[in-house]
């Protein structure tokens, strides 16, 4: 079994769904990032996913936009995003990447998966890799031992479910709402979206987009074995005063999110 | 619903030797290059888009439909205008030009929009969303909006609402909202971000009328197909005026869409050279340019696999022009392969070398072009010179220069020191 699946058996087996955090690498600088989620590991998140920077972020809100753009401004690059895994992962918590694919596909495919792996991560979740195109993709990963993370959406067909679930070995990411990240809260259309998912899946499912409190977390947690956080940690380094606030401020939101997990036990 | 089965033997036949029948695949592919590259979230609007494009294609209603708003509203066919004084700078060369500036709102964009926004119609959808560059796509989207009561929002770089204030205000005449995009470099490429975060929010009601052959599947096959007329057409007027084929067709590059409309009429004639100019800025070698073919490098951008402007981390890197509808780092994946397989050939042209043309055309055939045009006409003069006074030279004239007075008068200095009173460019 994965790391990442062995975060998943021991949250269930506390009867309970996995909290996973995002940051972007980079953000608000190489080591400040890794600060960042350091604290969000301390303070109850079971599995991180670091966010690849990359200059065109279609599936972003202007949250996440903000930090990324920060951070490739002052020239974080693939390197940075490895040393980053490299560093969390000591953490023990499953660390995973998630990254639009032309990054990947310059850095070269099979290089990426290599040095990741080198690295410590156990996946990648890639939002705009369509399962279609993705056959180098899926050598690669599996050539090098890397979980594949690919995402359904409210408006996926069970035909879409099937396709995208049988290429997906990590967990199943069901984005909860249409739109991009950091804008709405979790939509009505999630429930039914997992349970559509159901019988496909033949890993977790884990819900993103829009939770941002241990209130919605919860609710989350009553129907997906993982809940996604991600804008709502950038937000705060955003806000943050000074960076020793803003990993504060991301402990204390990782401390509460996990209650939030474990109020459904 | 295709039942017409001699029809599908026709398509079938016509694939062996057609090089559009035959590219894209089914999965939108030209060669290695085009696809789909998108969050989940979209996969279901494209297969619907994709459906009903392939509907529409083999419907006589809407081919209908169609051909009668071309003739009765955009102005269809364009003349092809021979250009003699032009042709003398050319290296004597007899140039055409295919008059693309004078469709209705000045640019071939109106092919494309009036077929989209007939699809968005069939759809079911109200509301249009569009990127635009240079507004021209924009004003065209703006004005097929109005046509059908559609509403619609359009987005733009703020640094382009700047360079094109004109066409700002057209579309905001024509009840468009322009929404200024201050992301990224504030032209283009984010303009075209923020209409995908647009769509993929609202899918339902919304179609996103793209401005070019690019984009994921199918939007570069069915912008090509919307204007595949231009070539068509031209192809006709030109045996007719000139009793044979033209040595050379050209156009300018921004995406693509003008070009591959009127490189699609000939690419099955062998003997007759595609060339694509693009816009190499201050000069390829600068760094400083928008030449994803000549100086880019293969990744994927908006939804598509072709050539784009990128560093080693596969950052998109900012384009430079002077005009802003060919400012943008990426190019239409069917131009990345018509590059690879060397049917086409693709050039960059300097903002020096396109605006020297446009002094040209302007002052020897009394045709203001647009700067994205110019670019062609560029490309055109030195490719005159080297095929000598036997040579036809058939060239896409996309769209006219009304909107660039005011950059045009700042180049060549003719405002000196008067700058036009706001709102009278
Ligand atoms: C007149 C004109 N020509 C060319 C272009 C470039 O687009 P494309 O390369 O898709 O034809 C534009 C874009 O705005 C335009 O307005």
């Amino acid at each position: 079994m994965s790391k990442l699946h062995e975060a998943f058996a021991e949250a269930k087996a506390e009867n309970r769904a996995a909290l996973i955090g995002y940051l972007p690498a980079g953000f608000p600088t190489v080591p400040g990032a890794i600060d960042a989620i350091t604290a969000m590991v301390e303070n109850g998140v079971d599995i991180v996913e670091i966010g690849l920077p990359y200059s065109d972020p279609l599936m972003d809100g202007p949250t996440i936009q903000a930090a990324v753009d920060q951070s490739l401004r002052q020239g974080t690059t693939i390197r940075d995003v490895l040393e980053t895994v490299r560093a969390v992962a000591l953490t023990g918590a499953p660390t995973l990447v998630m990254s639009y694919w032309n990054p990947i596909e310059r850095f070269g495919v099979d290089a990426f998966a290599g040095e990741l792996a080198a690295a410590g991560g156990t996946g990648v979740i890639t939002p705009d890799l369509t399962p279609e195109e993705a056959g180098d993709w899926i050598a690669a990963s599996d050539a090098a031992g890397i979980d594949r993370v690919f995402l359904v959406a409210p408006s996926s067909t069970l035909g879409r479910i099937e396709i995208v679930s049988s290429m997906t070995t990590g967990f199943l990411y069901a984005a909860s709402l249409m739109g991009v990240t950091g804008v709405q809260s979790v939509s009505q259309a999630a429930p039914a979206l997992v349970e559509r998912s159901r019988p496909y899946a033949k890993v977790p499912i884990a819900v993103g987009l829009g939770v941002s409190t241990a209130e919605q977390a919860a609710q989350v947690a009553t129907y997906a074995d993982g809940v996604i956080v991600g804008s709502a940690f950038v937000r705060l380094l955003l806000d943050a005063a000074t960076p020793a606030q803003g990993v504060a401020a991301v402990g204390k939101l990782a401390a509460e999110l996990a209650v939030g997990v474990r109020r459904t036990a | 619903m295709r039942t017409d089965i001699t029809g599908d033997l026709r398509e079938a036949t016509e694939a062996l030797q057609s090089w559009n029948a035959q590219f894209p695949d089914v999965a939108g592919h030209f060669g290695r290059y085009g696809g789909r590259f998108v969050p989940e979230a979209l996969i279901v609007a494209l297969d619907e888009l994709d459906a009903a494009f392939r509907a529409a294609k083999v419907d006589p209603e809407f081919q209908a439909e169609l051909a009668h708003l071309h003739a009765t509203y955009t102005g269809r066919p364009s003349p092809v205008t021979e250009c003699h004084r032009f042709g003398e700078v050319a290296g004597g060369a007899r140039v055409f030009l295919k008059r693309e500036d004078l469709n209705h709102t000045g640019s071939h964009k109106i092919n494309n929009v009036l077929g989209q926004a007939l699809l968005t119609v069939r759809m079911g959808k109200k509301r249009v969303i569009a990127e635009t560059g240079a507004g021209q796509h924009g004003v065209a989207t703006a004005t097929a909006a109005a046509l059908f009561g559609l509403e619609c929002v359009v987005y733009m770089g703020e640094e382009d609402t700047r360079r094109q204030a004109l066409n700002v205000a057209r579309m905001k005449l024509l009840g468009a909202q322009v929404v200024p995009v201050t992301a990224g470099s504030r032209t283009l490429k984010d303009a075209m971000n923020e209409a995908m975060r647009d769509w993929v929010t609202n899918v339902d009601s919304t179609h996103y009328i793209i401005g070019t052959v690019a984009g994921p599947a199918p939007f570069p096959e069915m912008v090509r197909e919307f204007h595949r007329i231009i070539g068509v057409e031209s192809r006709a007027q030109m045996l007719e005026l000139t009793g044979r084929l033209p040595d050379a067709v050209t156009a300018c590059v921004g995406g693509g869409s003008n070009a591959i409309g009127i490189f699609s009429g000939f690419v099955d004639d062998a003997d007759v050279k595609l060339y694509g100019f693009e816009a190499g800025g201050d000069g390829v070698e600068t760094g400083r340019h928008a030449s994803a073919i000549t100086g880019g490098s293969v990744g994927v951008l908006h939804g598509q696999r072709s050539y784009v402007l990128q560093d080693e981390d596969g950052q998109t890197v900012e384009s430079h022009s002077i005009s802003a509808g060919l400012d943008y780092p990426g190019v239409g994946p069917e131009h990345a392969w018509l590059a690879d397989s060397g049917r086409a050939t693709y050039i960059a042209v300097t903002d020096t070398e396109a605006m020297e043309a446009f002094r040209v055309l302007c002052r020897t055939e009394g045709i203001i072009p647009a700067i994205e045009t110019a670019h062609a006409l560029a490309g055109t003069i030195e490719l005159g010179r080297e095929l000598g006074p036997d040579a036809i030279i058939l060239v896409n004239c996309s769209g006219r220069g009304d909107k660039d007075v005011e950059t045009a008068s700042r180049w060549f200095g003719i405002m000196d020191g008067e700058r036009a009173p706001e709102g009278r460019a």
